[in-house]
């Protein structure tokens, strides 16, 4: 077995690419990529976030008609104009998302868009018992007829896979499919995937989680900046190998952001302690404490939890277990309205949640302190005056209270969205990728600030997904797997490789 | 310098993007008063135009209400049927005449109003609590409420007609002051406290953030549900009062009297540029859309026109209403 895959150029792959590159308006998110996929293998693609995987996977799915390089598909040319068209030449896809229908049985779901017919009306019968028979087929033991939302994700998952290959997919592609699996659901999965690949069928396993890339995979391919750096068998690769690969060997190319010397200190007072919170879908007994003048980073994949979590700090969304510990008094924030009171500010990850694109800069900055202005009139003489302080200290360009905000650019944007919470510092603060999609120069400015709140006294949680945001803010650092806390850093030098190892 | 010149156009275009909502009805009112003067001799004088304020001043009390409710992007269907229910609520606690057969509960002015008014509460509290705590949309909340009202109203009255209020009400929806209908000068009163609300307090300001951007107003930390329950009870406090009043202003109580009035205040506020998303518009707009069809209304019975047509046209300048507003928001969001 080993012996033919690592020869693999002896049978025709299942599917092959030569030399592909795709660019977005002028810039190369995939450059000369090769990458074969042979019959009866999984395959496993690893690369950080923009490192060219979902592109590659993108253009085989048929989801980017237009690129440069050459497709084969069992050997012969092949150019999708549409991921119909992918799906007719047997490539199917399973997205991170799954695209169930909650609310139909396993058998609908399964014959979804083509259900079996008999005179004009659909064979129930029919789709219940090939249903069962697919299901089966697969080792698994679901009664047809259960409605899809009454089972858990893991199943989900494994019907629509189902659902994939009964239409008749030879590739299998698998975006990110253990990252809501709990350990036995992985297994079940991975049991799955390799009587998909005994019958003959090739498997791209694309995930963030390295250790299931490497225990399912037969040959692992990594991405790095939009180039393919290796493919090699997953039997003579380590997790560190994987890592190194990732982030580019040896310390020559370090630069910012890739390790960060930890500065806690745990003499600071707590501010916001979580104590076993859990919100019975996706957090699972977090416990975490944010320190006075301390940035904490929370580090995880998409999808771990972060954004849940930040939530229900502010107070949206509830807690089923655990409690919330702000200055030692246990609270439990029945609003957003409560959380601010209570000295809790928060900025979401995307910008369009808590700015007004349509009104004015300073009633943008305004509205979380008019209560503090005065309890029931508004001044809008001092909203401006507080709001044109904020532009001249954060540099915001053009520093003009009255203009729209829609018109600033993002890193502006965002630099309101801070400024919201600054005129009265919060006790916490809470920043959900306080720097995703910002030019560099913005990028600074906002770590300048939120190193100069930290050194003011204010607790700071920054989560984020990308390595490079927690290694250059944060003083200690949560790492979330699943829901869960899966390691903490609190002193010595931290790599992007340790955090990527533990998440 | 070059700043200033790049955005130049950029600001006047927004200028007109935003101003669009309100120049519109500004037009209309004065196209409709322009044709009606020269169509008829009897439709430009003091006169008429104090008719035109009496019989507009109803749906205006009702419409400061149903401002609020739209400025947050809500909507209420339920005020002609609380105002009917809260005008005949008054009327059960008044002794009424001995030929009026309703099984009522008489009891001293004051005491009435006060009850009254308690009723009123009461509707907007449930709404409230249907819209907010429960989550049920406004749109078909306020339509059970609407049927709920309904049939508070049927179970008072049973199909009778009644004819005494309070002294007070009597005063306050049938009398005069100065040779002004005390009408007139309620509807003023609520237009104007209702604009100083919304223009100069925190509650205004919190009640077009939530509605510009309701995920946003939360995350900012303003208690989005307490705005929203907030505006339905006020919603429904108004066309409580309007209902009281209406009553009087007629001289009778009984049931369905009030079928017109959801129509005409949803248009009033609509028809001034109030945006249906909410977060743009508010009590001048309304007033605006109030006097335009108060005009249409006055000014179609003084020209000689087919009575049934009446109908058709006050819909069309509906429709061409809802376009403008719709456009305005998209050139809006354009220009943002």
């Amino acid at each position: 077995m080993k012996t033919e895959l690592e020869s693999g150029g002896v049978k025709t792959p299942l599917l092959e690419l030569t030399a592909v590159s795709k660019s977005f308006g002028g810039i190369a998110a995939l450059r000369d990529v090769d990458f074969s996929l042979l019959a009866g293998e999984v395959h496993g693609l690893v690369g950080e976030n923009g490192a060219g995987k979902s592109t590659t996977m993108k253009i085989i799915a048929g989801v980017y008609p237009d690129y440069e390089g050459d497709m084969k598909v069992a050997g012969k040319h092949v150019q999708f104009r549409s991921a119909r068209d992918a799906l007719a030449h047997g490539i199917g896809m399973v997205h991170q998302e799954l695209s169930v229908v909650p609310d139909l049985t396993v058998a609908e779901n399964v014959f979804l868009g083509n259900q079996p017919t008999k005179h004009g009306v659909i064979d129930w019968a029919r789709i219940n018992s090939e249903a069962k028979k697919l299901i089966s087929s697969l080792g698994l033991d679901i009664d047809p007829r259960t409605r899809m939302g009454a089972l858990p994700v893991g199943l989900q998952q494994l019907v629509e896979l189902s659902r994939v290959l009964f239409s008749g997919a030879r590739i299998i592609i698998l975006d990110e499919p253990t990252s809501a699996l709990s350990p036995p659901e992985v297994k079940r999965l991975f049991d799955v995937l390799r009587k998909i690949k005994a019958e003959g069928r090739g498997i791209v396993f694309i995930s963030h989680f390295l250790d299931d890339v490497l225990e399912i995979s037969d040959r692992v391919t990594i991405f790095r900046n939009g180039k393919k750096v290796a493919t090699e068998p997953s039997i003579s690769l380590s997790k560190d190998d994987v890592i190194s690969h990732m982030i580019g060997r040896g310390s020559k190319d370090m630069h910012m952001g890739e390790s960060a010397e930890l500065q806690a200190d745990d003499s600071k007072p707590i501010v916001l302690a979580a104590d076993a919170v859990g919100d019975g879908l996706t957090l699972q007994d977090i416990s975490l404490s944010l320190r006075a003048g301390e940035i904490t980073g929370v580090y995880g994949f998409m999808g771990c939890g972060q954004i849940e979590l930040a939530r229900a700090l502010f107070g949206k969304g509830r807690l089923k277990r655990g409690r919330l510990l702000l200055d030692g008094k246990a609270h439990s924030f029945r609003s957003t309205a409560h959380a601010r009171a209570a000295g809790i500010a928060f900025v979401p990850e995307n910008r369009r949640m808590m700015l007004f694109r349509t009104e004015p800069v300073y009633k943008n900055i305004s509205i979380s302190i008019l209560d503090r202005i005065h309890r029931f009139l508004l001044k809008p003489l001092r909203e401006r005056v507080i709001a044109n302080g904020h532009a001249k200290d954060l540099q915001i360009r053009p520093p003009n209270a009255e203009m729209m905000l829609g018109q600033l650019s993002g890193g502006n944007q965002q630099k309101v969205a801070l400024a919201k919470w600054l005129t009265h510092l919060p006790k916490v603060l809470i920043l959900s990728e306080p720097t995703r999609g910002m030019d560099v120069g913005a990028k600074e400015d906002v770590i300048r600030i939120v190193k100069t709140l930290r050194d003011k006294g204010v607790a700071i949680l920054v989560l984020s997904t990308e390595p490079e945001t927690i290694l250059t803010l944060a003083d200690r650092v949560s790492v979330l797997r699943k829901g869960r806390v899966a390691k903490e850093f609190s002193k010595g030098t931290l790599h992007k490789g340790d955090l990527l190892a533990a998440a | 310098m070059e700043l200033a010149t790049i955005q130049s156009p950029n600001r006047l275009k927004s200028f007109l993007a935003d101003q669009l909502r309100n120049i519109a009805p500004v037009f209309t009112l004065l196209a409709l008063v322009l044709f009606f003067s020269f169509a008829s001799p009897t439709f430009f004088s003091v006169v008429n135009f104090m008719n035109i304020l009496q019989q507009i001043s109803i749906t205006a009390i009702i419409a400061v209400g149903l401002t609020y409710v739209i400025l947050t992007a809500e909507i209420d269907l339920s005020v002609a049927a609380i105002a009917n229910a809260v005008g005949i609520t008054i009327a059960y606690f008044t002794v009424q005449p001995d030929y009026v057969n309703i099984a009522n509960v008489p009891l001293p002015g004051i005491i009435a109003i006060v009850l009254t008014l308690l009723t009123a509460l009461c509707f907007g509290l449930i709404t409230a609590f249907g819209v907010t705590w429960i989550g049920i949309p406004s749109f078909i909340m306020t339509l059970a409420m609407m049927q709920i009202a309904n049939g508070v109203s049927a179970l008072l009255v049973r199909g009778q007609i009644a004819y005494s209020y309070p002294d007070l009400i009597t005063t306050l929806g049938s009398g005069s002051i100065f040779g002004i209908r005390w009408t007139i000068i309620v509807a003023i009163l609520f237009l104007l406290g209702g604009h100083l609300v919304l223009t100069y307090t925190r509650f205004g300001r919190y009640i077009y953030m939530t509605g510009g951007n309701r995920e946003a107003a939360e995350y900012s930390g303003v208690n989005v549900k307490l705005i929203i329950g907030s505006v339905m009870v006020i919603c429904a406090m108004c066309a409580g009062i309007a209902g009281m009043l209406a009553v009087a202003y007629f001289g009778s109580a009984q049931q369905n009297q009030f079928d017109s009035y959801l129509l005409d205040a949803i248009a009033a506020v609509v028809v001034g540029g109030t945006s249906l998303f909410g977060g743009r518009g508010g009590i001048g707009n309304t007033i605006i859309g109030l006097l335009v069809l108060g005009v249409l209304n006055n000014g179609l019975d003084h020209i000689q026109i087919d009575s049934f047509l009446k109908i058709l046209i006050r819909g069309l300048i509906l429709l061409s209403a809802l376009v403008i507003n719709v456009y305005a928001q998209n050139l809006k969001e354009k220009a943002a």
